[in-house]
């Protein structure tokens, strides 16, 4: 560890804590149609969208109606990407000539790019092609990214809104949040990450000759082994600043290359680096503020937001501390850090993010439902790879994806707030709404729609034939592979432990189900929560009211969030990074 | 619902074409006006051949050149398959690949501690720098090489360090690509 990685680390979080309000404000000007100084440029296009859908702009939708046409639109776009990815041979924007993707292998993908979650278990630069990645993929960091902005609005709405039938008009807060939230910052920040050396065209692969030629040993399909010498390196290009903004700041994280923001096309310097883990928190951590603006308790949205700063401190501390000691099983290597080595454990990581920046991008990408990585997650020390492992079981609550996280930290809050009431033997409310069976029952059950899915299928995994022949690094650390992949697919994260070759039938059919049941079935019992406390009659403030502003509440938000996850998770991970932690001081490898 | 499928459908249509095509196009338009190098791929180009680009790291195995560190990227610097090992740490393969490294390094180098990003692998495989240690490191193999003082490397090596970004973000680092160029410019080998 370094001053200079500490510093970075504290440098961020004051950067977010200072776009959190700006934001916030911002986000609320937008869905509460308020004028912004965009609208001259954009307000002529949502018009024209508008007309070309023949969406009415002033009607109002119950929560039923708003969830049948956000799942209409993910339907519908859902299938679209599964097409474009079928025929990509024969459509333009295709200079490398790459087949079109197999049945299964599409399917994972356009289920896991309409879901935020953008797990990957392909290598995208020799799989698709630049029409694909640009009006398939892209396209979906966008439209999943704004179905998610839209959710956590009409939530909000729910909150804010008393004795009301509608939460608002899903065709046009999606409109809105593509247009205004996303575009702008998308379209400046690839422009910016262009300027930094992230790549931007439609050319072939450029053929460079080698300042060495390489003789290399390959294996022919009969099993001989003969000597090549190669004399060029083949370079991908494509259209990758485009989709790398989208990618950081609608928290999606599929990486236009196999390596993702590790890779020197998609994040060339430290300044893009530390450029995209704050376009990461923008939206999630500005959302708390436009909760507080909306709902009219400002303090309670700093409330939230101060809960999840320190869950993201104590991961980041965690994380950092783990890998600047690197790995004891590696005799004879210097691991100590100084001003002119990152030392640690350098596997799977950049020299020009060191350990610092590496431990901190690995917790805000999984803090959010980002997963995006800048370094192999596979590769961490057991207690590091256990940090994003507990943030995404958590249930990304920790700013979390946009919109997403802020929803799903509302489920925490109801229950913390059920909880408080349960000790105070009070009937708990939530900013004067009092909370019945009908909303914790739904709370409880998005949260246990989640564990259960990553717990059930885990354990199929690992019994069984198909899953087992997955798994790449053995031991305890195999168990945490295939634990990743699940827990990543439920919490629509993507990020992996990326030996676990998942491209198998079992494994693209499982964790495509997964990320369904992880994004829907989350959605739908909020929004049934939403629903549910707009109608209802504010009742006022009492001395016997819980508060949900201040310290107290913060700590018993975080509490409840600890420990639900914990006495859910907590066996399945002493079985494998705790006890992968204890063999490797124990001097043991596989 | 039948009403909302039609809205949907014609809704994922125009999106798709104003974000899926009209954005991407544009930020393509936009970054060729205003940074042509960067948006093709940062390459460098002598005498109208291409020799590869500042970003994307290459191989050497030669005594007479610096070394960018270990690759599973394909073959190694497999620039259309980047990837990391995956390996985890306590995988007995990553224990052994490391130890083989070591034990060559030290020959080259004896009694000098092994910079940690010397033996280990990159996230993209495509890593194009070293730590300055690293170039260090290696220092004495290359004048050996090509039988020259030391002293004239170390100047070399400094020139190509960048130091941590505002000297605050990242670490600071050596494009191995740039510093072998510059090395055989400055001290050609005699065939």
């Amino acid at each position: 560890m370094t001053g200079n990685g500490w510093f970075q680390i504290l440098l961020y979080f004051g950067v977010i804590l200072l776009i959190t309000k700006p934001m916030g404000v911002y986000l609320y000007r937008v869905f509460e149609r308020k004028s912004t100084w965009l609208d001259p440029v954009l307000r002529p296009i949502e018009r024209l969208i508008y007309r070309a859908c023949g969406i009415e702009e002033k009607k109002e939708m119950k929560w039923t109606e708003y969830g049948v046409a956000m799942l209409v639109f993910s339907a519908a776009s859902l299938l679209l990407l599964y097409l474009i990815e079928r025929v990509q041979l024969w459509l333009p924007w295709n200079p490398q000539k790459l087949a079109n993707v197999a049945p299964d292998l599409a399917w994972n993908t356009a289920v896991s790019f309409t879901t935020n979650t953008n797990w990957q278990s392909y290598t995208p630069e020799s799989t698709m092609s630049y029409l694909t990645q640009m009006a398939g993929l892209a396209y979906h960091n966008f439209a999943s990214a704004a179905v998610g902005i839209a959710l956590a609005v009409a939530v909000i709405r729910g909150v804010a809104r008393k004795e009301s039938s509608t939460i608002g008009n899903f065709w046009v807060d999606a409109t809105r949040a593509f247009l205004w939230a996303l575009l702008p910052f998308s379209l400046v920040g690839a422009l910016f990450l262009v300027s930094q050396g992230v790549v931007q065209n439609l050319h072939p692969y450029t053929n460079a000759s080698l300042l060495e030629s390489q003789v290399i040993e390959k294996q022919n399909p009969d099993g001989v082994v003969k000597k090549e010498t190669i004399t060029s390196q083949v370079i991908a290009q494509g259209p990758v600043a485009s989709q790398e903004a989208i990618k950081m700041y609608g928290t999606n994280g599929g990486g236009f290359f196999n390596a993702n923001s590790a890779h020197p096309f998609e994040n060339p310097t430290p300044l893009s680096n530390f450029f995209q883990m704050c376009l990461i928190f923008a939206i999630p951590s500005g959302l708390t503020y436009t909760l507080g603006r909306m709902t009219g308790s400002q303090r309670h949205g700093w409330a939230v937001w101060s809960a999840m700063a320190v869950l993201f401190l104590v991961g980041v501390v965690v994380a950092y501390s783990a890998e600047a000691r690197g790995n004891p099983l590696l005799a004879g290597v210097n691991s100590r850090a100084s001003d002119t080595q990152p030392g640690g454990n350098m596997e799977g990581k950049e020299v020009r993010f060191g350990i610092a920046d590496s431990a901190l991008f690995t917790t805000v990408t999984t803090d959010a439902s980002c997963g995006a990585v800048n370094n192999m997650h596979d590769s961490l020390t057991p207690i590091a790879g256990m940090v994003p492992l507990i943030n995404i079981m958590l249930g990304e609550v920790i700013f979390g994806g946009v919109g997403a996280g802020l929803y799903g930290a509302l489920v925490f809050v109801i229950l913390a707030v059920f909880i408080a009431g349960l000790m105070v033997g009070r009937t708990p409310e939530y900013l004067g709404k009092k909370i019945e069976s009908f909303d914790v029952k739904m709370a409880v059950l998005a949260i246990l729609i989640t564990s259960v899915t990553i717990l059930i299928f885990s354990a199929i995994a690992v019994v069984s034939k198909f899953g087992v022949a997955g798994i790449s690094n053995p031991g305890a650390h195999g168990l945490s592979q295939v634990l990743y992949a699940y827990t990543s697919s439920v919490g629509n994260n993507g990020s992996a432990f990326a030996g676990l070759n998942a491209n198998t039938l079992w494994y693209n059919t499982t964790l495509g189900v997964a990320m369904l049941l992880g994004r829907f079935f989350m959605i739908i019992p909020i929004l049934a929560i939403a629903g549910s406390l707009a109608a209802k009659k504010q009742v006022p403030e009492s001395l016997g009211t819980f508060p949900v502003t201040g310290p107290l509440f913060t700590v018993l938000l975080i509490s409840v969030v600890l420990i639900v996850g914990a006495l859910t998770f907590f066996p399945a991970l002493s079985l494998g990074p705790i006890l992968e932690h204890l063999l490797m001081n124990a001097g043991k490898a596989f | 619902m039948k009403n909302h499928l039609i809205v949907a459908m014609k809704f994922t249509l125009i999106t798709t074409l104003l974000f899926g095509l009209v954005y991407p196009l544009a930020v393509t338009g936009l970054s060729h006006l205003l940074f042509p190098k960067q948006a093709n791929g940062s390459l460098i180009e002598k005498n109208g051949q291409i020799l590869g680009s500042r970003l994307i790291g290459q191989p050497f195995t030669s005594d007479k050149y610096f070394h960018s560190r270990p690759s599973a990227a394909g073959s190694g610097y497999d620039a259309t398959a980047s990837s990391g090992s995956n390996l985890g740490p306590t995988n007995q393969q990553l224990v052994d690949r490391v130890k083989q490294d070591v034990a060559k390094l030290q020959q080259e180098n004896p009694g000098v501690a092994i910079p940690a990003d010397l033996v280990t692998t990159s996230g993209s495989g495509l890593d194009p720098d070293i730590s300055p240690a690293a170039a260090e490191f290696q220092i004495p193999r290359i004048a050996r090489a090509r039988g020259i003082h030391v002293e004239t490397l170390r100047p070399l090596v400094a020139r190509h360090t960048q130091q941590r970004q505002w000297g605050i973000l990242g670490e600071a680092r050596v494009n191995v690509l740039e510093l072998n160029l510059d090395l055989d410019a400055s001290s050609p080998v005699k065939q």
